[in-house]
């Protein structure tokens, strides 16, 4: 835009001739001054432009699926590629969007400046963690392009191990160097949050937001070194015959599934516990009320790490397993219930005499509250040791975690990028299509995956290219409703990168929110704050903000 | 929340250290940053270790007589003289670190150089241990005393019958991936070590500052301790 030609009186509504000088985006706009930053908001920036790239990926791949599913003959596409397909769909998602997701763009950009830092403990690590995840997309895609992967996103063995004929080994790298850089995430946020803390700044003085994503590191580091070993054992199977999971050589290909789910359950939790994070400080702003039973929240992340771990065999029952350590397993399953619904009850109670309005990362609370809460009670329907038989492998199961990851984490994702939007780039939104899209994401979710559960209900098995004839009215419901999300989806990406040229400046604190991240500039300067901050208070003490502070 | 006010808690000295990153308060927590971290990483590494440790229990108490039979083909008296040069390096790495701490810069280079030294020398002889049980494999011919798992292994070999033939190519399995991966965390820590010597020449380290060098000794312990877990898990269950 241009700058040279601002008027001498400057109204406030006006836009800015550019960025603050002394702000992070204003730090360089050459290559090299991204590419080389060692500034945990920059590197923010980086991942949310990386992942990004990966979610419209998998997003296309997802279309793919559900045109497919469209005719129940498998008319539009063969077996093969369909299989290949919805690998891609999964790897994609799963790896590279929901993992790094919320923690590699916000905890990276909020956690230091929430507890009053200037930079994450360990800066070059930080921007490691971006490289390797970089490297590990390029040789996930370049297997996904180059003749695709059809083992499904689990890698189950012996298919993977001795009947694949696709890329196994490429597409195992890059999951293994991905997976570096989401422990070296957690690993930085473990030491910023023990270490860094401003002064005044207690455990229980520290907003949600970092408790969340402290349980989550916690996870991102005892459980991401267990596949990583896992995917080297599938290669070494793969390239030199050892016998791991090999029933020839004595090996034991269920060993795999429990090596696999000893990470990947928990690494469910590495994508919804960040996103209760971001609803606990959407919910407490927009009701202008401290969170419901403080403690409890924190304390529920923090259980549901720990149980996480404890869960596993639940994606196994059918496998044969002994019948006590299934019943021990189905029992610590209901367990993670309690956390969970501690969370779910204390939200609601927040929002009780809370006075609530409805901006944009608030509707998506509440997208977030209904459908996790369909996606959480689903869950004991698969954790029930009964139920789960039926309920095995069939699009059940793919309806209730798309519930939980798409339902759950994609809406603390979306609000999440709404709330903080204009403290990262100091600009707002226009509010009409942020809460137009918002709903469009709710109707178009629910569209696409309500049928689903009827359909796995009915005995529609999932990862197959055809069904029967009286599966199609359901199936094209879903499509229809994919079609609505994909549409919801795209909204936010103009309006967003729109509202970066119209720069209509956002102001230090345009929901008037308390935080730290409230109290510095929008966008924060390069140290974060011009003062280092110390702490005196509790978190969320909305009694002290006065009516004139609420600009929305 | 609170109000902003400028923090100033940290002692002047510490404020202005020249190895002081501009985030930190003082040199005190960068210091405890580094260690905290590395102790992360070190759990981190565990539970990667972890997984082939689950994998040994798990087939061991399957097969606990391919795994006798299979303990038998690995050196003990070798192995034993490794677990004691590996053990002398850990020695040589703390007296490095208690050199930085007491500020003598030569003795900071000569015990991490032999560090090095004594690790070289375990890397040596796990070559040819190595060496040993693969060169039977190679070639198109007879495969007779092959030791590595896969199509050339010889269930002979390990005087076995039937299944436990078979099974014993799991205890290799174990073998090779578990002594390669400490290995390959060893082959990780010189050039590791190697920088942090020549730093330590330069004379970059004080008592007052020397995390690199106390960092760099956490990590060699560990791999020393992950040792000590494999040497009798492979070399000392032949049974008897």
């Amino acid at each position: 835009m241009n700058t040279d030609v601002m008027p001498p009186m400057t109204t406030p509504q006006s836009p800015p001739p550019a960025f603050p000088a002394d702000s992070y985006l204003s730090a360089g706009w050459s290559l090299r001054s991204w590419l080389l930053t060692k500034d945990h908001k920059r590197i923010a920036i980086l991942y949310l432009l990386s992942i990004s790239a990966m979610f419209v990926l998998g997003a296309v791949y997802a279309a793919i699926i559900r045109w497919n599913l469209l005719v129940p003959d498998g008319s539009h596409m063969s077996a093969d590629a369909y299989n290949k397909t919805f690998t891609a769909h999964g790897v994609i998602m799963v790896f590279f969007f929901l993992i790094p997701s919320i923690p590699a763009v916000f905890g990276n950009f909020l956690i230091p400046i929430m507890i009053g830092a200037r930079d994450l403990a360990f800066p070059r690590i930080n921007l490691l963690s971006w490289y390797l995840y970089v490297i590990g997309a390029g040789f996930t895609l370049y297997a996904l392009f180059t003749g695709g992967l059809d083992t499904g996103w689990t890698f189950y063995t012996p298919y993977s191990t001795v009947f694949a004929q696709s890329n196994v080994e490429l597409a195992a790298i890059g999951i293994f160097i991905a997976g570096f850089s989401s422990i070296l995430t957690g690993l930085n946020f473990i030491v910023t949050i023990h270490k860094m803390r401003a002064p005044g700044l207690t455990w229980f003085r520290l907003p949600l937001f970092v408790w969340a994503h402290y349980a989550t590191a916690l996870i991102q580091v005892l459980g991401t070194p267990v596949i990583a070993i896992t995917i080297v054992l599938v290669a070494l199977e793969r390239i030199f015959h050892f016998g791991f999971f090999d029933p020839n050589r004595g090996g034991d290909p269920i060993l795999f599934q429990h090596l696999f789910w000893f990470y990947s359950h928990p690494a469910v939790y590495i994508m919804i516990l960040p996103s209760m994070g971001v609803i606990s400080e959407v919910i407490s702003t927009f009701s202008r009320k401290r969170v419901f039973g403080y403690s409890f929240v924190a304390m529920s992340s923090l259980a549901i790490a720990a149980i996480g771990f404890l869960v596993w065999a639940h994606h196994m029952f059918v496998t044969g397993m002994a019948v006590y350590s299934a019943m021990v397993f189905s029992a610590l399953t209901y367990l993670v219930a309690i956390p969970s619904a501690i969370k779910t009850f204390n939200w609601t109670a927040t929002l009780y005499k809370g006075s609530i309005s409805w901006d944009t990362p608030m509707i998506y609370v509440f997208c977030f509250l209904g459908l996790f809460l369909i996606g959480g009670l689903t869950g004991l329907f698969l954790g029930n040791l009964g139920t789960d038989v039926h309920l095995t492998d069939t699009y059940f199961v793919v309806a209730h975690f798309h519930y939980i990851m798409v339902g759950g984490a994609i809406m603390g994702y979306l609000g999440a990028l709404h709330f903080w939007w204009p403290k990262m780039f100091g600009v707002r939104y226009p509010e009409a299509w942020g809460r137009l899209s918002a709903v469009l994401v709710f109707v178009g979710f629910n569209l696409t995956f309500f049928p689903q559960f009827l359909l796995g209900y009915m005995g529609m098995p999932r990862r197959y290219h055809v069904y029967p004839d009286e599966f199609q009215v359901l199936n094209v419901l879903s499509s229809a409703g994919a079609t609505v999300l994909g549409f919801a989806y795209l909204f936010p990406a103009f309006y967003l990168l729109f509202s970066l040229l119209k720069r209509q400046p956002a102001g230090d604190n345009p929901w008037g929110a308390t935080g730290l991240e409230w109290r510095t500039s929008s966008p924060p300067p390069t140290e974060n704050f011009h003062e280092m901050p110390v702490v005196s208070g509790e978190p969320y003490d909305y009694s002290k903000l006065g009516k004139e502070a609420v600009l929305v | 929340m609170s109000e902003a006010v400028v923090a100033s808690s940290a002692p002047a000295q510490t404020r202005h250290h020249a190895a002081l990153q501009h985030h930190f308060v003082d040199l005190q927590q960068q210091q405890e940053a580094a260690s905290l971290g590395m102790w992360v990483f070190i759990a981190q590494e565990i539970l990667f270790f972890g997984g082939l440790f689950a994998a040994y229990a798990i087939y061991r108490h399957a097969y606990p007589e391919a795994f006798a039979l299979g303990s038998h083909h690995l050196n003990r008296t070798i192995g034993t003289a490794n677990t004691l040069v590996l053990i002398g390096s850990s020695l040589t790495m703390a007296l490095a670190v208690h050199a930085a701490a007491t500020g003598r810069r030569q003795a900071i280079v000569g015990f991490l150089l032999a560090t090095v030294l004594l690790g070289g020398v375990f890397l040596g002889v796990k070559y040819f241990e190595y060496a040993e049980k693969i060169a039977p494999c190679l070639g198109d011919q007879e495969h007779a005393g092959c030791l590595v798992p896969g199509a050339n292994f010889d269930p002979h070999a390990v005087h076995a019958e039937g299944a436990a033939g078979q099974q014993a190519q799991i205890f290799f399995s174990l073998y090779f991936g578990m002594t390669g991966l400490h290995a390959l965390h060893m082959i990780v820590g010189i050039p590791i070590i190697l920088t942090i010597a020549a730093m330590a020449w330069r004379g970059r380290f004080t008592p007052e500052y020397h995390t690199p060098v106390e960092m760099v000794g956490l990590y060699w312990h560990f791999v020393d301790i992950i040792w000590i877990f494999l040497f009798p898990l492979l070399y000392l269950v032949t049974g008897q």
